[in-house]
């Protein structure tokens, strides 16, 4: 009797020993290669507040960090006397304008041709599916050299603001096959019927479009809206290559630039920089992350 | 009054006759206006799209297949090259010095970060979708995850260049207390190869683990429950349950990655930018991307850009083969 009782005890110990070595393998595959991101990621918060590098997490003189990482906020960012951005606020100005721009631009183009892929059956809407997919998997790499040709060609390189225009037009027109894909899919899931009866009652094609179907699809076109947003403002390459004034550079270049300037030298200015521009990403990602996290996207450009 | 009435009924069915027609004839001609309508709203709600389509992707592809016959640099004119297929035959015969050790690193770097973008995601995506329950912990992983996806790429090359600075980044000061000695993570060579594999794959891997972690999620649950009732461990349900259920996630996750991977390079640029071919980092889309905007050669960039380009189509057509159209943009559902 008493055996019996041991075993059993014994088992459940076994059993108990077993799940906490499960849940150790488990727990040590999954975080401990995340040990770098949180190394990396937490010395980007705490060396834009510390005036001295910072290698193990550890805060070093936050009094010097404060006075002297955010100054490029309200002055020009210097190097040995040379001023190489005089007007930090430009620079946010024209990311902001990148990323808006290319978000209104895939959202207008996206909510009405995904509406007309995903409601009517018309020639050659297969082979237009088809296209999108293989379109997608050029090598970016090809579209930035043709491209330069073309841009040198209309006169539109080295024309300051106006190929900031175009590199927005040019990022829309990248980025939005992509998400028309996505958003057909929420087209897709709106019930026929709904517009139906709002044609019977008299609603013109455009206006149950417009009053029916559009507002259904809200989540659908935030999704879209957050994702070009998010893209805009990371954007690197087609700045990079084919602006060449330093006043109408986005944050990205003039942090890569900066980089190339103070690696090793000013860690605190670069890191309150880079945190300052990666705040909008993050404060949106966060709230949003929930509904992006199930969001199927077709495949990334790297 | 017979004749009358005759001629009377002659001329209703007459009328009837002729307002049949007419109204057949209206109906017709609503018909087609209504299609006419129908046509013209397509065109008006694709237009921006195709304007867009044609503008950023068809005229530049068709532009660098022309492109890459020539020997364009900064003046930009077509001059096409003498053998037509010169630039093809410098690439190909490896007359071009560069061109072994690029598609070397190229094949190391597509293969490499494969293993950790589809093989070690599946791992995550497991464990974080079946093995922890607890949702808010996973949420949190997962989250973390995420966030080299969602941060912009400079601040990203930035990071990893701080990790292995040989002053304070926390890479050396391991590298220096295993004793490896004074190593430099980004320029010598066996060790700048592996932070390019590590890097993109912290990027590639939340990708697939969300591709395969929603999967996961569709899988019914009484088969898990019945698999358990019989008495498999967790291991047991992963590897005889899970796993050959996830077989075609896998392979479209695998597939997308290839391709994606092949013509990535902005991580290697920003990190790397002038050292990548000293420090063994140059893929082959980098080195087209350099041969174009550090040397001027767009000609033979396109030309470098085309093979990488004809690499991908025919992969594409060999996962079209494999999995149908339908299969290749829908990868999560599972088939039991």
């Amino acid at each position: 009797m008493k055996d019996e009782h041991i075993t059993y005890k014994g088992i459940v110990l076994k059993a108990k020993i077993r799940r906490i070595i499960g849940a150790i393998i488990v727990y040590s595959i999954v975080c401990i290669p995340l040990i770098p991101i949180v190394l990396m990621y937490g010395w980007l918060i705490i060396q834009a507040f510390s005036g001295k590098p910072v290698s193990w997490l550890i805060p070093n003189d936050i009094p010097g960090g404060l006075s002297k990482n955010w100054r490029f906020l309200y002055g020009p960012i210097t190097k040995g006397g040379t001023v190489l951005y005089r007007d930090f606020w430009r620079l946010v100005f024209n990311t902001l304008l990148l990323s808006l721009g290319t978000t209104g631009l895939v959202v207008a183009i996206t909510s009405l041709a995904g509406y007309a892929i995903s409601r009517f059956e018309f020639r050659g809407r297969d082979p237009l599916l088809k296209s999108v997919v293989v379109l997608h998997s050029i090598p970016g790499v090809l579209f930035l050299i043709a491209l330069m040709y073309l841009l040198n060609y209309l006169g539109l390189y080295g024309k300051g603001f106006w190929t900031l225009v175009t590199v927005i037009l040019i990022k829309g027109g990248l980025e939005s096959p992509m998400y028309t894909w996505m958003l057909k899919g929420f087209f897709d899931a709106v019930p026929w019927e709904l517009e139906w009866a709002a044609l019977v009652d008299g609603c013109s094609r455009f206006k149950a479009w417009r009053k029916v179907v559009l507002p259904l699809i809200f989540p659908g076109i935030a999704a879209v809206s957050i994702f070009a947003f998010l893209s805009g403002w990371g954007e690197y390459l087609l700045v990079y290559t084919y602006i060449t004034e330093a006043e109408n550079y986005t944050l990205s270049v003039a942090l890569s630039d900066l980089t190339y300037e103070f690696l090793y030298i000013d860690y605190g200015m670069l890191a309150a920089f880079s945190l300052f521009y990666m705040l909008p990403a993050v404060i949106f990602f966060i709230t949003t992350q929930k509904y992006l996290m199930r969001m199927r996207v077709i495949a990334y450009k790297g | 009054m017979k004749e009358v009435s005759g001629t009377s009924e002659s001329i209703e069915e007459f009328i009837k006759h002729i307002t049949s027609i007419l109204h057949k004839l209206t109906e017709r001609f609503g018909e087609r206006v209504k299609r006419a309508g129908r046509t013209i709203f397509i065109i008006l709600f694709l237009l921006p799209f195709l304007v867009s389509l044609v503008l950023a992707y068809g005229l530049p592809s068709a532009l660098s297949v022309l492109m890459s016959f020539t020997d364009m640099d900064l003046r930009f004119e077509f001059n096409w090259n003498n053998p037509w297929y010169k630039n093809y035959y410098t690439i190909f015969r490896a007359a071009d010095p560069r061109i072994p050790t690029i598609s070397y690193v190229t094949a190391l770097y597509v293969g490499a970060t494969i293993l950790i973008n589809a093989g070690f995601s599946l791992v995550l995506g497991i464990l974080t979708t079946y093995c922890i329950r607890n949702e808010f912990v996973s949420t949190t992983l997962r989250l973390l995850w995420f966030l080299p996806r969602i941060t912009p790429v400079v601040i990203y090359a930035l990071l990893w260049q701080w990790f292995a600075d040989p002053r304070v980044g926390p890479l050396s000061m391991l590298s220096r207390w295993l004793g490896l000695g004074e190593v430099s993570w980004i320029l010598d060579k066996p060790y700048s190869q592996i932070l390019m594999i590590v890097v993109n794959g912290f990027v590639g891997a939340s990708w697939g683990m969300v591709i395969y972690a929603s999967a996961i999620r569709t899988i019914p649950l009484e088969i898990l429950y019945a698999a358990k009732v019989d008495g498999a461990s967790d291991f047991k349900v992963i590897t005889n349950i899970i796993l050959p259920l996830l077989k075609w996630p896998i392979l479209f996750v695998t597939a997308w990655q290839t391709l994606s991977l092949l013509g990535s390079y902005v991580q290697i640029l920003t990190i790397w930018n002038g050292f990548a071919y000293t420090s063994g980092v140059e893929v082959w889309s980098l080195y087209s991307y350099h041969s174009a905007f550090s040397v001027y050669r767009f000609g033979y960039s396109a030309a470098l850009a085309m093979v990488i380009v004809m690499v991908s189509l025919a992969l594409l057509s060999i996962y079209f083969k494999i999995f149908g159209f339908r299969r290749m943009l829908e990868p999560s559902r599972i088939e039991v």
